[in-house]
């Protein structure tokens, strides 16, 4: 079980949240081609390290952030608000 | 005193009060043992010492050792609903009147003629029931085998125990409350920090708990005055979860009915110290299971805490400094030590402790071989080892009547693996140890330290004899087996041979089988890698884990205002999404299916009274409260007026179907969407997520009411005189409130809001009034409605109708592949300009495709109605399957049958007669005609 902390109501337990995939996926305008819009639907990253992802806190705030999270061991490295670009990797 | 609670309890010694006798019974016989025994220090006391038969063979089985590695001693306690099987007797205290099986064994566990089994084994070897047993079917003989393998029997009734769960937050959990558990846990708290220490037994102290000076009681004494400091005894740590969060099962002193049966404890801490303590591991060697052969740790253990000798001559063999100790212990209770057997050629080198037992050999390079004993130890053959150990020189025999054996200690660290800790066989020791660390996890104690051991495995004899694993029966042999037929991954050889996956995980038989792998490979043990430790270490009841969340307390119950009313007039309850709901209302003796069409009938000749209050309701509310909901649906919103009403379809951004509902303007900036019951909260959340993920700047409000207003739908040509007889401010004449509006008024002095929207196909007013009056209004209009014919339909009726008139059920005539255009939508979906989700998505190449799935209608060619799920063919189809029935029906004023399906580009179909499969079978014809039965100009909705 995680301990995911909400920006906003600090360390809960992971059953209070939903996961949301990944962040930062930008919805690309109507012009683009059928290639372009299925990578948008469909095609995502899937690394062994360091994964941005949105989560909500369902069962708390009701707020939508970000997690940086190490999808090998876990580790929760950072989270913050939704919004913002990606954080530096050299910062974390 | 001395001789009454069995022949082999000493007269003195141990930590039991001998002042106090219980009164247990074991496979139907009464014993005495004394408080603080466990149920194996009290049967070995009593001398009994055979309690199971193995997993296979059906050998004699004894008690092997003093903790929860134990894999032979598994006993059935108590009985009917609260019996508990596989207990591990050395784990279970003795209370009065205690009542305990043993699990195999027929007609006794004494004497089982089933170990006939034993005298065929080669059939059982490992994945035998891939080779044997092949005719005539593997199916003819597991029954069978699975009643002669079976361990015991699970209770067949309701539980009657509880199980409670607690939540815990911790600085620093100690696992373990030995001396090095304790010592950590009063470091932590002479610091002022929240401890939680978790200790197995019912005691503190481990080991040191028989001894005098051990000073345990002082640090007790001084954790107990401390601010912060939880101690949970008989509580055990099962498993490490990720972020420092561990699952302790706490067991609470049988059999007080009062309190839970167990709790489960969910700690969260910031720092885990590991006082696990180490496994010992025993020795290889042929017929290395008989009744009298132990762990020496445990012997000792049942002479210090429970003053129970394990044998009267008794052999040691040891590969490790550990025996010596023992040796000196027993024969000073008395016991005959006839020699301690080091495998270590320089054995003798090592500190044997300033007294010698006189009459004890001391013989080091000797290595047990073999014992004799058909029910229980006889005799050890032992081995003189040649200087490098592979190779046996002499022999000689011993009789005795208890080998206690020393193979090496194994920490328990299962834990610190769950923690992500790396674990690696280390040849000094032959045990799995630590490599790195892991942040904000210390291991301490006898589970940190590496203990040199000589061999362990002897170099002859019948590997078919030479038990590696004792709770699944698992031998050299069969690892072997594995080997040579290329299960070489160890876990590959765990799953072919099932060593380590019974109840005791492998506890005293990965390291041995690592050796031995290792050995068979060709490769040092270290390359091998190790099976992965899962959580939870020992067997976990379902009831701990289901806690309290059983039966009612399972999943919420919601119930709709009107409830009481629905239950007490016939009501037959569903659960739809966890919201109670009528499928039909009872009317003496009938049918759930006569009562359907009754009700429908009603509809459609006078009126109807249908409560939908579980329909998701939401408010979106702000100056960008249109701009943001017109980018949901496929129907351009922004032209929608206040009090106008407007059928929307959402879809995912995929395209596909998601939700429908209405939209309705309350005011400029303020609209309410309507939304399927399922969906209500699916619908909230994922206009949540585009507003604070992708649309943040827009400015508006998202408000779920769904709960907040009861909905009453009045549906029926007779709708509005029925209607009309309440206490109402709004004007109801069709010229002021024609179809697709809505009002806010007040009805009956409730503040109402009803809609013109159908689903019946009849005149419908769908009326809203905040959710407490909900009962008030519906007792209102089923009284004055009563001399109109007014009736209550439930679900079923509703879905009856509605079919009639090919509306579409999203879920039921569609799928996760269905678009807008497959349902006949597509003109609307393409003529809006204007963005939203899922648009680009429908100019995809596979969303135009023109053989997709299409909603039809289909009318029956005979009598028999549609079978939902019937498989269509057309005419000529060379495809297995054209498409199918989605929902089936029967006309409710002709009583023709009638169905919606998805078929292969059905609207090409049109007209054409199908064939109509179900389970394989051709059961009729039907023709393909356009989704709608009833009233096709709607005009009886429109009135």
């Amino acid at each position: 079980m995680l301990r995911i902390a909400c920006p906003y109501c600090g360390v809960r337990d992971e059953p209070e949240f939903i996961f949301g995939g990944p962040a930062h996926v930008t919805r690309p305008n109507a012009q683009v081609d059928d290639a372009a819009w299925t990578a948008y639907l469909f095609n995502r990253k899937n690394p062994a390290g360091t994964h941005l992802e949105r989560w909500l806190h369902a069962y708390g705030c009701g707020r939508w952030f970000n997690v940086a999270r190490d999808t090998r061991t876990h580790q929760i490295l950072q989270t913050y608000v939704m919004g913002p670009p990606p954080p530096d990797p050299n910062d974390a | 005193m001395t001789r009454r609670s069995g022949p082999f309890r000493l007269p003195q010694g141990g930590l039991i009060d001998r002042a106090r006798t219980i009164s247990f019974r074991f496979d139907g016989r009464t014993y005495t043992g004394h408080p603080g025994d466990s149920l194996a220090s009290a049967l070995l006391a009593n001398g009994v010492q055979t309690i199971a038969r193995s997993f296979k063979f059906h050998r004699p089985r004894a008690i092997f050792s003093c903790g929860n590695e134990e894999p032979n001693g598994l006993i059935q306690l108590d009985h009917s609903d609260r019996t508990t099987l596989c207990a591990r007797a050395p784990l279970i205290e003795l209370h009065e009147g205690l009542e305990a099986h043993s699990q195999e064994g027929w007609p006794s566990v004494r004497f089982d003629v089933t170990r006939v089994l034993d005298f065929v084994a080669p059939l059982w070897g490992a994945g035998f029931y891939n080779k044997t047993f092949i005719w005539p079917s593997w199916h003819a003989w597991e029954p069978l085998i699975r009643r002669m393998a079976g361990l015991g029997h699970a209770p067949c009734g309701e539980d009657p125990d509880r199980y409670d769960l607690h939540n815990l937050h911790a600085d620093v959990l100690v696992v373990g409350g030995g001396r090095a558990g304790l010592n950590a846990a009063l470091q932590a708290a002479r610091e002022g920090v929240r401890v939680v220490l978790a200790e197995a037994n019912p005691a503190l102290g481990g080991h040191n708990a028989s001894r005098q000076e051990s000073g345990t009681g002082e640090v007790v004494a001084e954790l107990a005055r401390l601010p912060g400091v939880r101690i949970l005894t008989r509580t055990t740590a099962v498993a490490a979860h990720d972020h420092n969060v561990v699952s302790l099962i706490e067991q609470l002193d049988s059999p007080r009915k009062t309190a839970p049966r167990e709790r489960y404890w969910m700690v969260r801490t910031k720092h885990i110290v590991l006082a696990t303590g180490a496994i010992e591991q025993p020795l290889i060697f042929a017929n290395n299971d008989r009744p009298g052969i132990m762990l020496a740790g445990a012997a000792w253990q049942y002479l210090q805490r429970y003053g129970v000798a394990p044998a009267r001559r008794v052999l040691i063999a040891t590969n490790n400094d550990s025996a010596y100790a023992i040796a000196h212990d027993l024969a000073e209770a008395g016991v005959a030590v006839l020699a301690v057997l080091d495998t270590r050629a320089d054995g003798a080198e090592h500190p044997r402790g300033s007294e010698q037992p006189a009459h004890t050999q001391w013989l080091p390079g000797r290595i047990p071989l073999d014992t004799s004993g058909f029910d229980a130890l006889r005799s050890v053959t032992v081995g003189r080892l040649s200087r490098d150990a592979l190779r046996v020189v002499s022999r000689q025999t011993f009789s005795c009547d208890g080998l206690l054996v020393s193979g090496g200690f194994a920490p328990a660290l299962q834990l610190y693996s769950q923690c992500g800790g790396k674990l690696a066989y280390d040849d000094a020791s032959g045990v799995l140890q630590p490599e790195g660390e892991v942040a904000a996890v210390e291991i301490v104690g006898s589970a940190s330290r590496r203990v040199p051991v000589g061999p362990r495995v002897s170099p002859t004899g019948d590997t078919h004899r030479q038990w590696v694993d004792l709770a699944h029966d698992v031998t050299v042999a069969d690892l072997e087996l594995a080997v040579r037929e290329n299960y070489r991954h160890v876990e590959h050889v765990k799953r072919y041979t099932t060593l380590g996956m019974a109840a005791d995980q492998g506890k005293t038989s990965h390291a041995q089988a690592l050796e031995i792998v290792g050995r068979l490979r060709n490769a040092p043990p270290r390359q091998l890698g190790h099976t992965t430790l899962r959580p939870p270490i020992v067997p976990v009841t379902l009831g701990a884990i289901a806690g309290r969340d059983i039966g009612e307390r399972f999943a919420p119950k919601r119930r709709l205002p009107m409830h009481e009313w629905h239950a007490s007039h016939g009501a037959i309850f569903h659960d739809f999404g966890g919201w109670q709901r009528p499928v039909v209302y009872i009317k003496s003796g009938e049918s759930r299916e006569q009562a359907a069409l009754r009700e429908a009938r009603a509809v459609r000749t006078a009126a109807g009274l249908f409560d939908g209050s579980s329909l998701g309701k939401i408010e979106v509310e702000g100056p960008d409260a249109l701009e943001f909901l017109d980018r949901f649906y496929i129907n351009n919103l922004k032209t929608l007026q206040p009090g106008r009403a407007r059928y929307g379809l959402m879809l995912r951004e995929t395209g596909i179907l998601f939700d429908d509902g209405t939209i309705v303007a309350l005011a400029p900036n303020r609209l309410l969407i309507t939304t399927t019951s399922g969906n209500a909260v699916r619908v909230y959340q994922w206009l949540e997520e585009w507003r604070q993920c992708e649309w943040p700047s827009l400015r508006l409000t998202i408000t779920p009411v769904t709960e907040q207003w009861a909905v009453v739908s009045l549906a029926g040509s007779r709708a509005r005189t029925v209607l009309a007889k309440l206490e109402c401010d709004i004007d109801l004449a069709p010229a002021a409130f024609p179809h697709l509006n809505m009002r806010e008024g007040t009805l009956l002095r409730l503040p109402a809001r009803i809609y013109r929207v159908s689903f019946t196909g009849e005149l419908t007013y769908e009326i809203n009034v905040p959710a407490d009056s909900g009962p008030k209004l519906w007792e209102a209009l089923v009284d004055v409605g009563e001399k109109e014919g007014l009736q209550p339909i439930g679900l079923d009726t509703l879905m009856q109708l509605r079919l009639e008139k090919g509306f579409l059920h999203i879920g039921t005539d569609s799928d996760g592949t269905t678009v807008p255009d497959d349902v006949g939508w597509g003109k609307v979906a393409q003529t809006k300009q204007a963005d939203y989700i899922g648009k680009r998505s429908l100019a995809l190449a596979e969303h135009v495709r023109a053989d997709r799935l299409q909603l039809v209608g289909m009318r029956a060619l005979g009598e028999k109605p549609f079978v939902i799920g019937s498989h269509l063919r057309v005419q000529g189809s060379s495809s297995p399957t054209d498409g199918w029935i989605t929902s089936a029906g029967i006309a409710t004023l002709t009583h023709e049958p009638i169905a919606l399906a998805l078929l292969r580009s059905g609207r090409y179909h049109l007209g054409e007669d199908v064939n109509v499969f179900d389970d394989g079978a051709l059961i009729g014809r039907a023709r393909v005609v356009t989704p709608m039965f009833y009233d096709p100009t709607g005009e009886r909705m429109r009135g």
